[in-house]
């Protein structure tokens, strides 16, 4: 690998050698499952389960269980369609963009990142699914499938069918991506293992992998490509997202600005949720050398500086609206603000824009408290953001005698827990299973980075001037 | 014991034969061809290869799982012999007529294979050019499965025979007695069912025909006695009046003869065509009618003003005619000063009429039209009209008799008095006080439940009846359906406890024989009985009747001075009737229950109307249907009933409508709402809806749910929505009110329509149907929504639901009030469009029905991922119900909010069993129009502009082999529509009415498929340039443009 200069603060801290993490990462495959994960685990699967009994009545009844109406065709339903995928935009941007821009610090945090874009994605999938009148012939009938109805075909027009593929194909390349990523790391828990069955699975998950010189040099081929694949999808599965409003007619959709915008609200979320994710994995599974505050750090700029972009773009809308001199343009701004749901603008304005300002202090974004709080609060205001944009420009739009509120019901609070313990059930599964870092990577990093080959190096540089 | 005895397979075995022996041991002795597979031998019939096993096993298996797989067919039984008259598909109409309480319609009823599921107005109708919502959705009353099954007597089912024996021992028992029988109907207009009551009459002496209205008219009755000495009600023709003034009479909506009267006085409102004048109309009113909110000036005022408004205007024009003013006649209103001028300018093209039942200020009434010269021109008192006949003296004796014990035998002619009679309770307490008592009911009622005998009326639909709406008017009702229960005609039973056993059917033809044919005229009576029944409606001429005008305005102004003030202080109460539901007869309909009242929108209840102020000084507000309720006190008796905060409500005044609080009516109507039929008071004499004095509303802080349809009651001042002009504007530009936005390109300043993305648009070769919304003749009465829903089995869904926000109404009218406000600066002027979304206290309103605007450039259509929603090659924006998956996306993304979701199955669920009846009850599934599917949960629905009728009216054409006319296609709410204010056509077709009132032209310009040149003519939301179907004519007012203040 390339030369690090010495005066570069490490990446793993804590003196660790190769061995080391090996140790320190397949231990919690190994050992038998502790209790904080157990209890987590029960707590997820509970979520899950209560969340799933909202979802079998509401396949049973029909959509009418939700609190949508004739006028708010869609609220929390693709609320947290669009929240979910905003957050499964982390992963691929740190595995992908982040390798080609050489950024190492992101190699002890890119595996756990993409298993969240993985189950951030099927989490999200459940909307577009569930949301449907009648998912059990809508499931396959968005897909162009050669079928016997004739010259029936899907629509190529609509920009749900291009959120079909735009979310199928960033879920592929996710899934591939991580799994390629994996192989190594499968390989070292397949050769430590110690009964035959995980011997078996690992064995057979690690895809054969030798470690020879041969196998490297295709691995690092294949995730270059792959990481050139996957970048242009980190801007496209959002922009494609943002096209479901902004090619319709409705105020407050119809807005040329929103695919960077989405795109940058994405990262923005993204990022924040990997925070709250490492976070707890990093105290529960002691990481802490792994996981840094630098680490943190990094991050949180880009929250300051995704923030920020998103802060500029709500900004750029209303002053849009009032520079087109539609009316109901305006007014669905206006209406934002200070109508019905003006809390839930106020909500969203102060969690993405004045909060992540907070990171200027770095007193504030190197506080492992304070960027755990904040990552919260970001996507207390990313779920808000998306609200504002469905609810508050559909409840007004241009003809006064439909104007709506919209009230949630149980039912809507319940299909959101049950992705709230889909997601969470498959991480804990995936920390349990999983190496939650990549330990071939972080190995890579470690000579040159690793603050005990460092102190080496100066102990070597200062025994060689004593000789001298 | 040994056992010896042998037993043989048979004689072969016990003679030991060689081929039994040799065969002996096998399981089959006989030779069997298993093996054979010589296709030649001899045997062929018999052997069996391998091909034919397989052949055989296929067709088993096949056959086994045919038969397993078959559906079964429910009660679908095929015709055995084919009724020459019933084409399986094809609709037969018959003519036929709706009276019910003495509301009247000529109608055309179709049906399908049997079975009647539309009721349309007859156009040959003189009288009636659409129906009412009542009307409309009195087919479903038919298929009602609450209805009564057979004859009964005390609660047990008996046979017609026997409750005949019994009812006629009785009677023969109470007459001879010399007790009293009385025969309690609502207004009877039927002679037929007049000489029916008559035989009876004659057969038992001691009976009298009782007639009391639910709604009392005998205040008409008796005013027109002491001003023309007879009890009538005159014709009125509001089409020759140029100035009309209505003190509270709701004649578009609920007054007697209001669907001739909405036809009329849309002649009087429509522009165009080189008519730049309209009528002016004025309107004084406490609760906001439907009439009100058409009015020009619209004055609120308390209902203890009218009389001295009345007189007021007497005096007014009394001092300009030189004629003797009255006492008491000096309030002074601006208003009232105008009308009086407009009113004198127009002499004998004016009209005056007051909804009071006050003998008094319709006498006052009376003399202002006298001094107007308006009898003879406007109004014909020789053709008097026949809706309303009741009396409340005679009902009040009646009353006063049944409690003193003095009714031997009282027979409820299809009357529910113990519910729709200010005494009711007085009346069921006394039934059981008479001998004999009787109910012809078709339902169970609260009238009907404390008497002795049910003997059930056929539903209208299954009878033989004539009526006489007006003198000289006759119009014949036959049955369309045979009897679904062991029902029997009233009449028929009357006839029976007459002693004639005639049929119904002779009775009427015998009838019209003897009274009605003109054997000078027409040759054969046959032959004309059978034009008659084809028609359903005949003119004849009447004589003329010169009625003397005697004066009796110094008597009627005393009363006045007695019973009226100009400055009451108190709370007034003002009842009143909902446009759907009335006086209550039909509230078992769920089709009327859902039907959102005109003007407040609500759904399922009534409600105390409260204006803004009186809301403010309580604290109750309301949002999104959220409201408090109070508590009525009328009298002493105190009910709780929920708030509606009403603009226009007159100040101290509060409304409540009377037709719910039903009890027993059946499970849709029970339990809804709360009966003001008791708080009806007596005034001078006759009933009062109004209440005056004793009256208090108190706030109680219990929250309500009302369910509204329409929660946001202004239109935001958006122009792109709601275009207006008053008449001064109009005349000097046609184009007045025209807000178009302007698009600034680098060409310069341009017209959205001029602007396209989208290239040449759409072809359309053939047909290309479009329609236009009068919205200046349009009265918003919700007929077509009804239609609407009837035509297209648009599922009912319950007031939780609507609630929700989720009523499934493919054409709604959208009720927009006025506000103070002046339009806001821009979208962004924070207090102004504050200011604009509150009401004004005294609103002008405006109507608009709004469905699919079948946009050339649909929005919905682009974004659907699956197409099911696409256009066709005629304009139609097509919903394909199999194929929609159900994402909602197109309804989100339409500006129009007109599509409608299936949120949950609403048909065959239990779920809403007692709201959606025409999809869940295998009677109420009859109403169900075969040619529209019932759609499945999840999936979206719209308006289709009924494609089902533009797809009969061309194959019929097809059939004839020529072009479809203008008229062969008419969508569901145009026919309903009394006032014609929704035309329906192909726009490519030069000769259509649509064509002729759009004035469209062919454009050169091949983006733009057509110039519409009636300068009346928008789009709403014109600049999305989504290029709707459906244009809108402007609303002109014939007046200042500003609303009048909210106090008298």
């Amino acid at each position: 690998m390339q030369a690090t200069s010495t005066v570069r603060t490490p990446l793993v801290t804590g003196g660790k050698t190769i061995h080391d993490v090996t140790e320190d990462i397949c231990r919690h495959i190994e050992n038998k499952p502790n209790k904080t994960w157990m209890l987590a685990t029960t707590v997820s699967l509970g979520v899950l389960l209560a969340g799933g009994y909202t979802l079998a009545v509401l396949l049973w009844e029909g959509v009418g269980m939700w609190g949508l109406n004739k006028t708010v065709g869609w609220a929390w339903d693709i609320t947290n369609f669009v929240w979910w995928v905003g957050i499964g935009h982390a992963g691929t941007l740190i595995s992908a963009v982040l390798l080609l821009f050489r950024q190492k610090w992101r190699t002890s945090i890119n595996r756990a990142a993409e298993a969240m874009t993985i189950f951030a994605v099927i989490c999200a999938a459940m909307f577009p699914l569930f949301h449907m009148g009648r998912p059990w012939l809508g499931f396959y009938w968005v897909l162009p499938l050669p079928n016997t109805f004739g010259s029936l075909w899907v629509n190529f027009n609509s920009p749900l069918l291009w959120d079909v593929f735009a979310i199928s194909t960033y879920f592929s390349v996710s899934l591939v991506f991580w799994y390629i990523g994996l192989v190594p790391d499968f390989a070292t828990i397949r050769d430590r293992a110690k009964n035959k069955i995980s011997k078996a699975i690992y064995g057979a998950l690690s895809l054969g992998w030798t470690g020879s010189a041969k196998t490297w040099m295709h691995y690092e081929t294949v995730s270059l490509v792959l990481a050139g694949l996957a970048t242009p999808l980190v801007l496209s599965v959002h922009t494609i997202v943002s096209f479901d409003f902004a090619t319709s007619v409705i105020p407050g959709w119809h807005t040329t600005i929103f695919p960077p915008y989405f795109v940058a609200g994405a990262i923005f979320s993204g990022f924040a949720m990997v925070l709250t994710l490492m976070l707890i994995t990093r105290k529960v599974y002691k990481l802490e050398d792994y996981i840094t505050i630098h680490h943190i750090e990094l991050m949180n700029i880009v929250i300051i500086i995704t923030g920020s972009i998103v802060g500029v773009a709500y900004l750029t809308e209303l002053f849009m609206a009032w520079y087109s001199g539609v009316n109901a343009e305006q007014y669905a701004f206006l209406n934002r603000a200070t109508g019905p749901y003006w809390w839930a603008y106020w909500s969203m304005m102060t969690c993405n824009v004045i909060s992540p300002q907070l990171f200027w202090f770095k007193k504030i974004r190197t506080s492992i408290v304070a960027t755990f709080l904040l990552s919260i609060v970001v996507n207390i205001g990313m779920w808000f953001e998306r609200f504002v944009i469905i609810v508050t420009s559909l409840h007004r739009d241009y003809l006064p005698s439909s104007w709506a509120y919209f009230n949630p019901t149980l039912y809507d609070i319940g299909m959101y827990m049950f992705t709230f313990g889909l997601f969470f059930t498959a991480f804990f599964l995936f920390a349990k299973v999983f190496p939650v870092i990549n330990m071939a990577e972080v190995k890579s990093v470690l000579k040159g980075t690793s603050s005990k080959t460092i102190e080496d190096a100066k102990a070597a540089k200062a025994a060689a001037a004593k000789t001298a | 014991m040994e056992n010896n005895k042998r037993y043989w397979k048979g004689v072969e075995e016990l003679t030991n034969d060689l081929d039994f022996v040799k065969n002996a041991d096998r399981e089959f002795p006989e030779y069997l061809p298993v093996n054979s597979n010589k296709e030649s031998s001899e045997d062929v019939g018999t052997s069996s290869n391998r091909r034919d096993f397989l052949k055989l096993m296929g067709f088993g298996i096949g056959a086994a799982t045919l038969a397993a797989c078959q559906t079964p067919v429910r009660k679908a039984i095929p015709y055995v012999v084919k009724p020459t008259e019933v084409d399986p598909g094809i609709p037969n109409y018959y003519a036929s007529t709706f009276q019910m309480g003495g509301d009247y319609a000529a109608v055309l009823v179709k049906t399908r294979e049997g079975r009647p599921i539309k009721v349309e107005p007859n156009k040959l109708s003189p009288i009636n050019q659409g129906v009412s919502s009542q009307i409309d959705a009195s087919i479903l009353s038919l298929y009602d499965k609450n209805r009564y099954k057979s004859p009964m007597a005390n609660g047990q089912e008996v046979s017609w025979a026997d409750l005949d024996a019994e009812v006629t021992a009785k009677l023969d028992e109470i007459a001879a007695a010399g007790g009293n029988i009385r025969v309690v109907t609502n207004t009877v207009m039927s002679p037929t069912t007049g000489a029916a009551v008559g035989e009876f009459i004659a057969r038992y002496p001691t009976t009298q025909h009782v007639q009391y209205d639910a709604v009392s008219y005998t205040g008409m009755h008796l005013a027109n006695e002491r001003t023309f000495g007879q009890q009538f009600i005159p014709s009125y023709d509001f089409s020759q009046a140029e100035v009309i003034v209505s003190f509270g009479a709701d004649f578009l909506g609920t007054w007697q003869g209001s669907l001739e009267f909405s036809k009329q006085y849309a002649e009087t409102r429509r522009l165009g065509d080189g008519k730049k004048d309209m009528s002016r109309h004025y309107q004084f009113e406490s609760n906001l009618s439907l009439t009100g909110s058409n009015a020009d000036y619209r004055q609120p005022i308390r209902p203890s003003q009218q009389g001295v408004m009345v007189a007021s205007l007497y005096n007014i024009l009394a001092g300009r005619a030189g004629a003797t003013p009255v006492s008491g006649g000096d309030m002074s209103n601006a208003t009232l000063g105008k009308a009086a001028e407009d009113l004198w300018r127009s002499r004998g093209k004016s009209l005056v009429v007051s909804g009071s039942n006050d003998p008094d200020v319709q006498v006052m009434v009376n003399a202002i039209n006298q001094l107007l010269g308006n009898y003879g021109t406007t109004i014909d008192n020789s053709t008097p009209v026949n809706y309303r006949q009741g009396s409340d003296a005679s009902m009040a004796q009646f009353i006063d008799d049944l409690k003193g014990g003095q009714v031997g035998a009282v027979i409820f002619f299809n009357s529910n008095p113990v519910y729709d009679h200010p005494r009711g309770a007085e009346i069921k307490a006394a039934i059981s006080s008479a001998a004999l008592s009787i109910s012809t009911s078709i339902i169970p009622d609260e009238t009907s439940e404390g008497v002795t005998y049910i003997a059930p009326d056929h539903h209208y639909l299954e009878s033989w009846s004539d009526a006489s709406p007006k003198a000289g008017h006759y119009s014949l009702a036959q049955p369309t359906i045979s009897p679904i229960y062991n029902t029997r005609q009233a009449q028929e039973s009357f006839l029976t406890w007459a002693g004639n056993s005639t049929k119904m059917y002779d009775y009427v033809r015998t009838y019209w024989q003897s009274n009605m044919f003109d054997a000078a005229n027409a040759l054969d009576f046959d032959m004309w009985f059978d034009k008659m029944l084809h028609d359903g409606v005949v003119e004849m001429s009447s004589e003329a009747v010169e009625l003397t005008y005697t004066d009796d305005t110094a008597a009627a102004a005393a009363g006045i001075g007695r019973n009226y003030s100009k400055d009451n202080a108190g709370v007034e109460l003002a009842l009143y009737q909902k446009s759907a539901i009335g006086t209550g007869a039909q509230a078992n309909n769920p089709w009327l229950q859902e039907m959102p009242d005109p003007i407040s929108k609500a759904t399922w209840d009534n409600y105390v109307t409260i204006s803004q102020a009186m809301a403010n000084e309580m604290g109750i507000k309301l949002w999104e249907g959220k409201t408090e309720t109070v508590n009525l006190t009328v009298n002493g008796v105190t009910m709780e009933i929920p708030a509606m905060v009403q603009p226009g409500q007159a100040r101290g005044t509060v409304g409540l409508a009377i037709g719910y609080g039903r009890t027993k009516a059946g499970k849709v109507a029970e339990g809804l709402g709360t009966d003001a039929y008791p708080l009806i008071g007596m005034l001078n004499g006759t009933c009062s809806m109004d209440i005056t004095q004793g009256v208090t509303v108190e706030a109680t802080g219990n929250q309500y749910q009302l369910a509204q349809t329409q929660t946001h009651q202004t239109f935001m001042g958006r122009t792109n929505v709601i275009q207006e002009a008053t008449l001064a504007e109009y005349k000097s530009d046609p184009f007045a009110g025209y807000e178009g936005m302007e698009i600034h390109t680098s060409e310069g300043i341009k017209e959205p329509y001029a602007i396209s993305l989208w290239g040449s648009g759409h072809e359309y070769k053939n047909h290309h149907w479009g329609m236009a919304i009068d919205m200046n003749t349009c009265t918003g009465c919700g007929a077509c929504t009804v239609a609407c829903q009837t035509e297209n089995n648009i599922p009912v869904v319950g007031k939780q639901e609507v609630v929700n926000r989720r009523e499934m109404h493919w054409l709604r009218i959208d009720r927009y009030y006025s506000s103070d406000a002046g339009p806001a600066s821009n979208g962004f002027d924070i207090d102004g469009q504050a200011a604009l979304e509150i009401a004004s206290d005294n609103p002008q309103v405006t109507f608009q029905p709004m469905m699919c605007q079948q946009c050339n450039n649909a929005p919905c259509e682009t974004v659907c991922p699956v197409a099911a929603t696409t256009h066709s090659t005629e304009g139609l924006n097509q919903m394909t119900y199999n194929r929609c998956i159900g994402t909602r996306y197109c309804a989100n993304n339409c500006p129009y909010k007109v599509r409608r979701f299936n949120w949950f199955k609403y048909h065959d669920n239990k779920q809403f069993a007692d709201v959606n009846t025409p999809a869940n009850d295998d009677l109420g599934k009859m109403v169900l129009n075969p040619d529209v599917t019932v759609r499945s949960r999840g999936v979206m629905e719209k308006c289709t502009f009924c494609v089902q009728r533009i797809q009969l009216g061309k194959l019929e054409a097809k059939k004839e082999g020529r072009r479809p006319k203008d008229g062969d296609v008419v969508s569901a709410c145009t026919a309903a529509c009394a006032s014609g204010a929704i035309i329906f056509g192909d726009m490519k077709d030069p000769e259509s009415q649509i064509s002729q009132v759009l004035g469209i032209t062919n454009s050169d310009d091949p983006e733009v498929d057509k110039v519409v040149t009636n300068p009346r003519a928008y789009h709403v939301l014109e600049e999305l340039r989504v290029h709707p179907n459906v244009f809108y004519l402007r609303k002109v007012r014939n007046n200042e443009g500003k609303p009048e203040t909210a106090e008298a």
